[in-house]
């Protein structure tokens, strides 16, 4: 992928848009990149389905990851470790920041901004999927982004496209979400920055689109069949 | 049907509703079922319809009692410790025979337990669950399409029979993303003469109420009552069978348990031990004669539950006790593996299960 990273990465969006899911591959491809990677999971909303659960891969690839020690467990309890800090501290670090659904997730992220403002290295995406109803067109998703920005007192920077309909995502579906990425571009002013595409189908959606944008997503969370 | 899209289970509940036209929901959030509510909330105002968190779950029920007496279609969400406070209005509801659609994203407990999923409150929804005789009919889906379809199916039922329905699902179900289709159905599939819809001076007024001053007209109401859910037992089980028909271990499972099985009894089925699947959709009433038929060739029962045996109550009943029925469970938050369930059919096959 031809894209050149800042030092922090953060990405938000709608909840279900597949945040967590990008953040984990983004990280493993900077970390292919030779970059020292720390994760930090900022969400505080969802119960379920949590950086968290990879850590045992993340460990394994030598990626560190920073999360409230109640995720996966029986507490509903938001709160995040001072461990946290080390993102906006240990400036040797790249870190990719997963920030939770909607407006009421970022509104953890308000902690941070005053250093990623002043250190002012980062990359704010936006995380969009037509196939969610509630950003399903340019308009609703646009609702979300200033929402988003609101809560946390950030501006988005750009946005990746993850339009997918899981295990029934097809390579058309995918080429053909670019249309709508693009008028979501053309009404925020953002760029898009890149499109993730699920491993097996990344292949076929490079030959039509060019693999220079297209983020493989390699780490996935299956739960059940 | 509508166009596919990529939903939480919570999400197709609350669209499904929604396209079946409920205009009215009224809840409070409680993990993991919140984004139902979440949802209510974003789409029921651009709709003109009634999204209201409630001070509380028992302020919540007690709207549904209203507007359903209204004769319109109304629903209310929560998790386990949630739905036991409803459970008081949910006996309400019944007792004045009026519909409503109530679901239960089932957490670990009892008491505040954890956030983690299970099916733990079985013997609450498909018993009675509150006071009085009565029963609710009781759904489990075990997919986001029939997170979306059975509350569909839910809201129909309950017109027609005047009774709640309540969808049994779990965390699981709810917090996964599947793709999915919902399609819009009639809100006024079945005429609602009793609703309190205001006389126009044109008819006699009707009563909405569960107080009967004479014990003899009580009895006779409850009398009545259960001649109606004989209909219901009689005309509305749903289950699926799959690979029942030549099977010597059978395996029943709902929900999300039974997506696990249905994995265990492929790999079973690989080994060449003849696994088959009953699951139950339709919980209350309960699918009593495919395993009563089953029991003719089936030499035992596993009950896949993630709660400590519910189900396999109503398994052994079904079959009057012809055949043992063992367990296979986890609890607490915790959700069988399929390894797990093949381990106990394979140990059951050997006939040396306990």
């Amino acid at each position: 992928m031809d894209y050149q990273p800042k030092r922090v990465t953060l990405f938000a969006g709608h909840y279900g848009s597949g945040k967590t899911n990008i953040a984990l591959n983004f990280a493993l491809w900077l970390k292919n990149l030779g970059k020292d990677v720390t994760v930090a999971d900022l969400d505080i909303v969802n119960p379920y389905f949590r950086s968290a659960d990879s850590r045992d891969e993340l460990n394994k690839l030598g990626i560190r990851l920073i999360s409230s020690e109640y995720a996966g467990s029986n507490v509903d309890f938001p709160a995040l470790p001072g461990e946290m800090y080390a993102v906006t501290e240990d400036k040797s670090n790249y870190a990719v920041m997963d920030i939770g659904g909607d407006d009421r997730g970022a509104y953890a992220l308000g902690r941070y901004t005053e250093a990623l403002l002043s250190e002012n290295n980062y990359e704010m995406i936006f995380v969009i999927n037509k196939f969610r109803p509630l950003t399903k067109n340019a308009s609703l998703t646009l609702e979300v982004l200033s929402e988003i920005e609101t809560a946390c007192g950030m501006k988005f920077t750009g946005i990746v496209n993850n339009s997918n309909l899981g295990s029934l995502t097809s390579v058309e579906d995918i080429v053909d979400s670019f249309s709508y990425a693009n008028e979501v571009s053309e009404l925020s002013g953002l760029p898009v920055l890149f499109t993730s595409v699920r491993e097996d189908l990344f292949e076929e959606v490079a030959e039509k689109v060019g693999k220079e944008k297209l983020l493989p997503l390699k780490l996935q969370s299956k739960i059940v069949d | 049907m509508g166009e596919k899209v990529l939903m939480k289970g919570n999400e197709a509940i609350a669209e499904a509703a929604i396209k079946a036209g409920c205009r009215h929901y009224f809840g409070y959030p409680i993990t993991p079922q919140t984004e139902v509510a979440a949802y209510m909330s974003k789409r029921m105002p651009k709709i003109g319809g009634t999204f209201l968190q409630a001070e509380s779950e028992v302020a919540a029920i007690n709207m549904v009692i209203g507007v359903s007496s209204t004769g319109k279609r109304v629903m209310t969400s929560s998790s386990s410790p949630g739905v036991s406070l409803k459970s008081e209005g949910i006996s309400y509801l019944a007792g004045c025979d009026l519909p409503a659609l109530v679901v239960n994203v089932q957490r670990g407990g009892p008491g505040l337990g954890g956030i983690q999923p299970s099916q733990s409150d079985y013997f609450q929804a498909t018993k009675g669950g509150s006071h009085g005789d009565y029963h609710n009919i009781v759904l489990a889906p075990a997919s986001v399409q029939e997170m979306a379809s059975l509350t569909q199916k839910g809201f129909e039922l309950a017109d027609k029979y005047r009774m709640v329905s309540m969808i049994l699902a779990d965390g699981t179900l709810g917090q996964m993303m599947e793709p999915v289709e919902i399609e819009e159905v009639s809100a006024n599939q079945v005429e609602k003469p009793w609703a309190l819809t205001g006389t126009g001076m044109k008819r006699e007024h009707n009563i909405v109420n569960s107080l009967y001053l004479k014990p003899d007209l009580l009895e006779i109401k409850n009398f009545e009552r259960f001649e109606k859910y004989k209909v219901v037992e009689e005309n509305e089980v749903m289950y699926e069978e799959y690979m029942v028909e030549d099977a010597d271990i059978c395996v029943v499972a709902f929900g999300i348990s039974a997506r696990v099985a249905k994995n265990a009894v492929n790999m079973a089925r690989a080994q060449g031990i003849k696994a088959g699947l009953i699951r139950p959709i339709t919980l209350w009433p309960f699918p009593k004669k495919p395993l009563f038929n089953a029991a003719q060739h089936c030499k035992a029962f596993i009950s896949v539950e993630m709660n400590m045996g519910q189900m396999i109550q109503d398994v052994e009943l079904a079959i009057r006790c012809t055949r043992p029925v063992y367990l296979c469970n986890r609890t607490g938050g915790m959700i069988p593996s399929p390894d797990q369930v093949l381990e106990k059919i394979v140990e059951v096959n050997d006939g040396g299960a306990k």
